[in-house]
């Protein structure tokens, strides 16, 4: 098929959930994989236990979607760290760093200033008004009907991006780390995941998302202390020593390939600092970053966890806690790609994985004492420990947001509406729900082998902010906001943003391919008789024949994947939707998609009439403001 | 059986303790959301379009767009700071002001 497959390479990394191009040796090797087990058991049954203390303390559907409103502002924080740093940040992003250095670097910032916008604008009203899900908030003002099917229609098309990204990342990621089969590991995440959403629902699912909060810092806090600690603290020292590494000079010099020739070391290694090494279009990178900005206030799993605290002091607590946590995390990226570059350096990171993935699991392995010490397999189990926690509890997270919407949203919500429905009815529909979309998170992990889902971390995104944030906004700020203004900003949102993804440079065109493929195996004779040349020359120095030789091997590589993708799209003309070429060069479509989202609900709330929405703003602004009457909110 | 409280929200809108409480709330939020927007895309808009003045050493080998970089999360930590000094203080105070004028329990 297809469809997704598109170059890894051409979206950022931090998105990308570990890519499907992981070579076949696992970073674990077979004699101490009983070890790397070992840390996964103890892991997983801690979570175990919690789910078990939890699952007595689900008796309603508000126990079971929100934890019953009794998590704290700290609590929550924690897990919202837990619910928002996936795999695909955690790993993706010290790879990238290790990579490409200031380019990696530059992103990271953008997943901590995305919580100014939820801070200032989303988290304190949405808990002043909403009870369980974010149609909750829609349904206050606007046709309670129309937004419970919108919303949930919604929440169901971001969770699942995101979700299919996770399993299929998740399962790659685990075969890489320590060797189990892909469909095993994609069942066992499936499992683990529904046993604690299930059983534990919300409560369990929160305990999950601390814990691995916690040992995520805890992991990456002693990777940047032996990282850092040689130089005393100071960054120019650690810097000074990644920008004089060889091993991080060659990979700029690889990056820039002829406009490298001119540079001296010194140079190179100095533009590992500097931006442009990853990103080539000016507009993508704006694009990307008001896709994360906005996109995260409107991710229905990170909305959901408002509902947990009691009252908007401890929403705002909450993200505070997790602005401290989260940017704590993402300053220590830093160290832990720039000291993975260093100290392991961007070819063997690449060489296990492409995506630089392993980065930061290689590193822990190094600090330890390398591949073949104790502590150095301990370290590395225990971050790929981490790493799994990472999947389930994301995925936990978001099945459960799913779920509410299909559940409280459209059974209670549309399907029973206007009927009593009884509390254990509501919950019965929660967990048949959850069942359904665990299933489907399977069965869609699964299907999707080897597919590059990495586009869909980025359209998950894309929809959040160009959907549910411009109606989630309006909603609550704007008096003229109404019925007609969400559903035309739910739809142009959602299919402009789809949309512009299918026919933007992230699918796989086979016609560049193929010309791309040619060009490298056009040019590979007369580059060899250059290599042969110079290797046949009997005075040549020592130096220069070894560099020959690397010439060569690089060579050999690049004409083995040149066969392969000529292989790959055998055939085909077109790409999945049937297009030569793209219709748009931008690879991440918020730069249009947000505007017109705002647009639409604009427009169409200006061009109907809505009694409803008009006649309940004041209560709704006062609600918002206030938090007079929080918890009978939603009874819509 | 259990009494509902009962909210008049007409009257809170016009109540003007709740509109000093909605003026000074909507300019507050107004300004630091702009300067948060403008601050965090200035390193993007930066790294595509100004990469000489980026490229710039300022301490040992770190240089201005790794510094500005680092810069956005303390701006980022800044203004979660002084809204919550504003809100836990100055908005919650008036907010419970409000609410506690106008929350009557109903029949």
């Amino acid at each position: 098929m297809p469809t997704l497959r598109h170059a890894a390479a051409l979206l950022p990394a931090f998105l990308l959930p570990a890519v499907s191009r992981a070579a076949d040796v696992s970073a674990v090797s077979p004699e101490w994989q009983p070890l790397a087990f070992s840390v996964f058991a103890a892991i997983i049954l801690a979570t175990i236990y919690v789910t078990y203390v939890a699952a007595k303390r689900v008796r309603s559907a508000s126990d079971f979607y929100t934890a019953g409103g009794g998590i704290s502002g700290l609590q929550n924080g924690w897990a919202i760290a837990g619910d928002y740093l996936s795999a695909a940040s955690f790993l993706g992003i010290a790879g990238l760093i290790s990579l490409y250095g200031y380019d990696g670097f530059m992103y990271s910032v953008g997943f901590l200033v995305a919580y100014v916008t939820v801070l200032l604008l989303i988290a304190e009203p949405c808990r002043n008004i909403g009870k369980y899900t974010l149609s909750d908030i829609l349904a206050y003002r606007n046709d309670p009907k129309l937004s419970r099917v919108f919303g949930a229609i919604s929440v169901i098309t971001v969770s699942t991006f995101y979700l299919t990204a996770q399993m299929v990342g998740g399962g790659v990621l685990v075969k890489t780390l320590i060797g189990i089969d892909y469909e095993v590991s994609v069942i066992a995440v499936g499992i683990l995941m529904l046993a604690y959403v299930l059983f534990g629902g919300m409560v369990a699912t929160t305990w999950v998302q601390i814990i691995k909060a916690v040992l995520l810092v805890i992991a990456s806090l002693v990777i940047v202390m032996l990282v850092w600690t040689p130089y005393g603290f100071s960054l120019p020292a650690f810097m000074a020593d990644v920008v004089g590494d060889a091993k991080v000079q060659a990979r700029v010099a690889t990056l820039l390939g002829d406009a490298a020739k001119t540079m001296t070391p010194a140079e190179l290694g100095q533009r590992f600092l500097e931006p442009g090494l990853y990103y080539k279009v000016p507009i993508d990178q704006i694009s990307l970053a008001m896709a994360l900005v906005f996109g995260t206030a409107g991710l229905p799993h990170i909305l959901m966890r408002f509902f947990t605290v009691r009252s908007a002091q401890q929403a705002r607590k909450s993200v505070l806690w997790a602005m401290a946590i989260i940017g704590g995390f993402y300053v220590l990226t830093l160290f832990l790609g720039f000291g993975a570059a260093h100290l392991v350096g961007p070819a063997s990171i690449a060489a296990v994985d492409a995506g630089g993935n392993m980065a930061g699991p290689l590193l822990a392995q190094f600090l330890g004492g390398g591949p073949n010490s104790f502590l150095g397999n301990f370290f590395l189990a225990f971050v790929s420990a981490v790493a799994f926690a990472t999947i389930v509890a994301v995925v936990a997270g978001l099945v459960l947001a799913s779920a509410s919407a299909m559940a409280h949203d459209l059974y209670v919500g549309v399907v029973r509406a206007g009927h009593d429905v009884p509390a254990s009815e509501q919950v019965s529909a929660a967990r048949v729900a959850t069942v359904i979309v665990g299933a489907l998170a399977i069965a869609i992990g699964i299907a999707a082998k080897g597919q590059n889902v990495a586009v869909l971390v980025g359209l998950a995104f894309a929809v959040a902010a160009s959907a549910n944030f411009p109606c989630i906004l309006l909603t609550l700020y704007w008096r003229r906001s109404n019925t007609g203004g969400m559903v035309a900003g739910m739809l142009v949102g959602t299919i402009v943003a789809v949309g512009l993804t299918l026919v933007s440079p992230n699918l796989t065109y086979p016609k560049a391919v193929r010309a791309a493929a040619h060009k490298v195996l056009d040019a590979a004779p007369a580059k060899r008789a250059a290599i042969d040349a110079v290797l046949a020359a009997p005075d040549a120095a020592p130096a220069t024949v070894q560099k020959a030789r690397k010439d060569a091997a690089a060579l050999d590589k690049a004409v083995a994947k040149a066969e392969g993708d000529l292989k790959k799209v055998e055939g085909e003309e077109t790409s999945f939707m049937g297009l030569e070429k793209p219709l748009i060069d931008l690879k991440n479509p918020g730069i249009i998609s947000i505007p017109l989202g705002f647009l639409a609900v604009i427009l169409g709330s200006l061009l109907t009439r809505d009694r409803r929405a008009e006649s309940t703003w004041n209560e709704v602004y006062v609600r918002q403001n206030t938090g007079l009457l929080i918890n009978t909110a939603a009874k819509h | 059986m259990k009494s509902t409280p009962t909210v008049d929200w007409d009257a809170v809108i016009a109540d003007p303790r709740f509109q000093t409480l909605h003026r000074k709330k909507q300019a507050f939020l107004t300004g630091l959301m702009i300067f948060s927007v403008a601050y965090y895309f200035a390193l993007p808009i930066g790294a595509a379009y100004f990469q000489d003045f980026f490229r710039i050493r300022v301490w040992g080998v770190l240089n201005v767009g790794l510094l500005f970089a680092l810069s956005q999360f303390v701006v980022a930590w800044l203004l979660a700071f002084v809204y919550e000094r504003r809100a836990s203080g100055e908005f919650d105070a008036l907010a419970a002001e409000v609410a506690a004028a106008h929350l009557k329990s109903g029949v």
